[in-house]
Formats: structure tokens, sequence, C-alpha cells
């Protein structure tokens, strides 16, 4: 008999070789105001005065656009919809450090950033209504909504691209979740973004869940930001309760993709709300869980700040909450004034030109709409919600 | 001047860059190497390495990266190195592709061209010879086009990268050098969503696409007497509807060809298209000849697979004689 020409298995003896772990790493969390209520001066972001006080108008505005969104889907009057209770400070300070040129890939939770750059309330109401026609995203430089979470990854890294070539004063600015950090699409767009030195920003506000899947399970990585190391990017790590932290974080971000590095930055923070207005979170996480990011609130460690500072008594919080109120009840207003739709809208928009196909689906669908007004029985348009 | 596919598709390459300067040619191994097949072969050269760009492994990317490129108004040429490994990418052309118009009301546009070698027959390794060009023609906003002559497919090719809208571009890679043809210098289109009638005939009205057109005429040439009307259709979406309807008024009898499975296979919407506008023409049952419900073999047993011009002749003897 041959004998077995195979090696035999390796002993089960140690060797030593070297390993490189995420402990070899320190991922700082970049902060300003502490949640004691002390900060960092030395950090303070160059703002003027009114600006400052304007960051906080915003925070409160997102705060109460939140709220009453949610009133409304409660009440039948708007679809789901996806709230970024808790997580103000993140969406208000990443959008003040854009500029109106950027392209914004939004994901969602964020209606403080779509206003701030140029949509309306009425139209951002009319979204979360599901008509179409609100998605044009009129105002604001901004592709629609990734709800497909991370799809839109890739996309920022080619329109970042593209202002590469141009030359452009301008990055492709994302915001995603943490889920979206386990996508392929996150993976490739972020790689791919690292190869093109494009100016990309990847902003994950990390809220510690993705529906019910905790962080830790989401990944066996302590921290997002370490993640850009393997793309060989940048990774900023930020208190994204501190609004001041995601701005600067924010602003860094942004230099340093258009001086050719894209940056990844997690922002860490907490999503107080459900994850839609379909979603019950007591079903996976404890009330006390909650509670104690309670105490991180954004809006409370922002005005500590402006009272230290002596910028808070100019503000009279009271008519700002009016005026916010006042601007949303305008809002649901124009938006129920937006007209039922007609039923070629659906088929419009799709092909610069209609197809033969479709130009015979939509008319014969349309006599018989006429020949059969009982369709309309079992069509229930919504534009109020 | 006589050219190849891969030649014609390569020339059509170089005219639309020189054309548009705002034509951008990227993939894997495109651009150094000049592409697996060599269809990309010499751009980088010509027009540098900022519009003619080697990517990585990336079909995601490569895909998403042509969307962000498109709707920020740039002509993307994409490549996926064989469709086998389109399937990563299938989301971003579902997601975001194909009705980014739609989704912003017209607002953005995603005028990009993803070009991708499809079929079997090149003797290679698994993943490397699928045809699934009814999968991507059941997304609504995307359009396919499959050439099977170097004439079509530089015309079609730049017709695909000046569409307003995404197209993918499928190419019978089967037989990227089998032959050559004359090809006309210089930018020429032709128009995606038009079949050609490459044979006229009376007795029988026979469709096939791609590489299969081949397979088809050899078929069709060895058949006495049977008048044949011979359909290539060029374009799975939008879908040449008027000239299929036509002829099979005309024979009364139509067979289908094609290289990808039988089940949910596009045979499948031209037999109802055909029920729907010319049932009462018929005078035999729509037949198909295509590749069996199994995936493409590997190398040594894919002939086995595609349908071979007995098995097509058969079908077409068998409707005529119904």
């Amino acid at each position: 008999m041959n004998e077995d020409p195979r090696p035999a298995p390796a002993r089960p003896i140690s060797a030593d070789a070297e390993t490189v772990s995420q402990d070899d790493v320190d991922v700082d969390t970049y902060r300003i105001l502490e949640p004691d209520g002390s900060y960092d001066a030395e950090r303070l972001p160059d703002l003027d005065d009114e600006t400052f006080r304007e960051l906080y108008r915003w925070m409160v505005l997102q705060r109460v656009f939140d709220n009453r969104a949610t009133k409304l889907q409660r009440r039948g009057k708007l679809g789901t919809y996806a709230s970024g209770r808790g997580q103000e400070a993140s969406i208000i300070g990443s959008a003040f450090a854009l500029s109106d040129q950027d392209r914004i890939f939004p994901y969602g939770r964020e209606a403080g950033t779509l206003l701030i750059h140029g949509l309306s309330m009425r139209d951002l109401l009319l979204y979360w209504r599901g008509l179409e026609d609100a998605s044009r995203m009129d105002g604001a430089n901004s592709f629609g909504v990734a709800i497909s979470i991370g799809s839109h990854v890739p996309v920022v890294t080619g329109t970042a691209w593209g202002m590469k070539l141009d030359d452009a004063d301008s990055v492709a600015f994302a915001n995603l979740g943490d889920g979206a950090t386990s996508t392929g699409a996150f993976h490739e767009g972020i790689n791919f973004a690292g190869v093109l030195d494009a100016p990309a920003v990847f902003f994950t506000q990390n809220n510690q869940y993705a529906i019910s899947l905790p962080f830790e399970e989401q990944t066996a990585a302590d921290t997002v930001a370490q993640k850009a190391l393997g793309y060989g990017i940048d990774g900023i790590r930020v208190d994204g309760n501190d609004v001041l932290a995601v701005y600067n974080a924010v602003l860094t971000a942004r230099e340093n993709a258009m001086d050719g590095t894209p940056t990844l930055v997690e922002a860490v923070t907490y999503r107080r709300a459900a994850h839609t207005t379909s979603d019950d979170p007591s079903r996976y996480r404890e009330r006390s869980e909650v509670e104690e990011w309670e105490k991180q609130d954004p809006l409370e460690r922002y005005r500590e700040f402006l009272q230290s500072e002596g910028l808070f008594e100019a503000i009279d919080e009271e008519a700002v909450r009016e005026e916010i109120d006042e601007m949303f009840d305008d809002a649901v207003a124009a938006a129920d004034e937006f007209a039922e739709r007609d039923v070629r809208e659906i088929f419009e928009h799709l092909h610069e030109e209609m197809p033969p196909e479709l130009r015979r689906q939509l008319s014969e669908y349309e006599e018989l709409l006429d020949e059969r007004p009982d369709m309309y029985e079992h069509i229930e348009q919504r534009p109020k919600g | 001047m006589q050219a190849t596919i891969i030649e014609a598709i390569n020339d059509a390459l170089h005219e639309e860059m020189a054309t548009d300067d705002r034509t951008l040619v990227f993939g894997q191994d495109v651009a150094e190497s000049g592409g697996v097949f060599r269809a990309t072969e010499g751009l980088q050269e010509t027009f540098g390495g900022d519009r003619v760009l080697d990517t990585p492994l990336s079909e995601i990317a490569i895909v998403g990266a042509a969307i962000g490129l498109a709707t920020y108004g740039y002509r993307p040429v994409a490549e996926i190195q064989f469709s086998g490994f389109l399937p990563p990418a299938f989301d971003q052309l579902v997601t975001n592709a194909s009705r980014i118009r739609w989704r912003t009301r017209g607002e953005l546009t995603a005028p990009m061209t993803v070009r991708t070698p499809y079929g079997a027959g090149v003797r290679a390794l698994e993943h490397h010879s699928e045809s699934l060009e009814a999968v991507y023609s059941h997304i609504p906003g995307l359009k396919v086009a499959v050439p099977s002559t170097p004439h079509d497919a530089k015309g079609m090719l730049i017709s695909a990268i000046r569409d307003p809208d995404p197209v993918l571009f499928m190419e019978p890679k089967h037989v990227y050098r089998s032959f050559r043809e004359e090809v006309p210098d210089g930018t020429y289109t032709e128009p995606l969503g038009e079949a050609a009638v490459r044979r006229e005939g009376e007795d029988v009205t026979v469709i096939a696409w791609g590489a299969m057109m081949h397979k088809t005429r050899e078929a069709v040439d060895n058949l006495d007497g049977i008048d044949v009307e011979l359909i290539d259709l060029r374009s799975i979406s939008p879908l040449d509807r008027e000239t299929v309807v036509r002829s099979v008024k005309k024979t009364g009898r139509c067979v289908v060809v094609h290289e990808a499975p039988k089940s949910g296979g596009f045979a499948g919407e031209l037999i109802a298209t055909i029920n729907d506008e010319a049932l009462m023409f018929l005078e035999a049952p729509v037949e198909r000849v295509t590749g069996f419900d199994v995936p493409v073999p590997l190398l040594a047993m894919e002939d086995f697979y595609i349908p071979q011009p007995p098995r097509i002749e058969e079908a077409i003897t068998e409707t005529v004689n119904y």
C-alpha cells in the first residue's frame, strides 16, 4: 500500500504571528459640550451669536416637527413617519456645516436638514403623505430618500466623483444609520470613494438601533468610525448629542473630503422614538434605557451652554415653539389644499418619452375608469394622509 | 470599415467619447488592459485617465457610481465584465437607476449605459454564460438592448449612450469576433425599441436576438422549402410589439428562440403579446426553442444546453406542418 502523500494535519501547537486588532486603535469621541454643562472653550466653532441661537431654534424645530408629524400620523393624516427624536444635534449640527451646493442624500429622519437646505415644510409633509410630486424635493439639492437602507452610498460616491472631475466647490453628503453600515453597498461605495479620493462625506447617525437590532449585534466593531481605516479614508467619532461638536466634525469632514480624503463620520446618538410610527420599541428595549438617554437630551445640553454664554436671554422659547407650531399648521393647511391627483401621474416621468406599450396601458386604464366609475369605490386617494 | 462586433463596440466608444466630453468609461480592467475582451482598448491612451478608469472589483460600486455621475450630469458607460456578475448590482438598477427620474418627477435623470457581455459558448468558468435579459426587462424604467451584428452594435451603443434614460446593453460575446461586416465610419445611431426584419417570408415568423440570431439563421438556411420571416428583436425593453404582431398576422405561425431558460423567459412575453393582438391569425401554437430550466452547464457540456440549429429546425418544421 502506498503511503498517504498528504502532509500530516497541523498539530495543535501555538504560534506567535502578530495580529492587528481593534484594540490597537484609539478612537476618541470628539466633544465640546460635556453632559455636566461644562464645555471646551478652545473648541467652540467660530460662529456669531445669532448663528449660535439659530442652531437652537432649528433643533427646537426638528423636535416640534417630529412631535407634530407623529401626532398627525396618529390622527390618520400622515403616512408612516420616521422621527429624529433624540438625534436633533446630529441632524441640525450636520446640516449647518453643509453648503447649498452640496448634494444631500437623505435617509429619512432629517426633516431639519432638508428644511434648512430649501425644501418647504408643505412638501416635506406631502412626501410623508405619499405624494409622488413631493419627491421633486423642490428647492433642495437632494437625491430622493434612501428608503432601501444603504443603497445610496455608492451613488454618493459617483456624484462626489463628478464633483471632483468638475473641480466643484462642494461635496456629496450621505446621511445613514448604523444599520446601513452592514450592507454591501456601504462597503463598496466607501471603498470606491477612497480609491477615487472623492469629495464625499458619509455621515452615520449611530442611534444604537436598526429597528430592533442594537448596535452591538449589528457588528463586532466597537465603533463605526474605525471602519474608515479599512478603506484608507479618515474617520471621525463625535458625540451626536452635542450640536457644536457635530457641526465642527462635519465641517472638518467636508474640508477633508474637498482636499481629497473622503470621510466617514460617526455621530453617537440615540433614537428615542420608535423606528417609525409602525414600530413598537417596548418589544425590544427597556424604558429605563430610553430614560438614561433622555438625561442626555441634546436640546437641554445646548440650552445650558447658551445660558452660560449669556446667549439664551434673547430667545423666547415659548414664542419660538409657537412660531414653529404656526408654520406647521400653515404647512398642513397648504398640504391639504393639494388637489387630488390624476392617474396619469403614476405613468409619467418614468421615461423621457413614454413607450408605446405604457401609453396603451394608460389609455386603456383611463377608458376603464370612465366606463366603470365604481372603480373609485375601490380607490381611496389619500391626499390628506 | 469591416469590423467584428467587438471592434464596432470599441469604435462606438471612441466616437462617443470624442463627441461628448461628459462621457466616461469605467469598469474592471477596462483602462490599462483595455478590457478582458478588448472592448475598451485604446480609450485610456486617447482620452486619459480621468475619463477612462479601472475600478475596484466592485459591481455595486460601479453601477452605483454610474448613477451618481449620471444624476450629476455625466454620461457614464460602465462595463460589468460578465453579465453573470451583474446580479450584485441588480439592486442599484432596481432601486436607483430605473426609478430616479420617476421618483424625482424628472428633476434628476440617469442617462447611463451598463455594458455587459452575456451568453454561453465561450468555454468559460461558472457564472460567465448567463442570459438574464428577461429578468432585467421586468424592471420598469430600464431599457434592455441586445445587438446581434457589428453594424447594430455600434449604432445601438451610440443610441444607448445618448439615451436620456438608463440602458443595459447586453453584448453577445459568443459572436464578438466570429464575423466581420461593413460598419460605417463616424457617428450613426440605430434606434432602441425597434426590431429588424432580417429576412422577409410568408410561412412562419421566427424571432431571435443576440447570439441566437446566428444559430437561428443557420437553421433557417438549412430549411429548404420553408419561407421564413426572420426577426431580430434587438431591443428587449421597450419591446417592438408592432413589428412582431404585423409579421405574425401575415404568417400565422411563430417560433421564438432564446438562450435563457424556458420558464419565465422572454418568449413568454412575446407569446402573450401575440395572444393579445394576433390570436385569431394563428394557424399553430407558438413554439419556443430555449435553454433548459437549469443553470448553464460548465464548459464541457454547455453545447448541450445552447439551442442548436437542428433543434431550431425541428421546431420551425413542426410549426409549419402543424
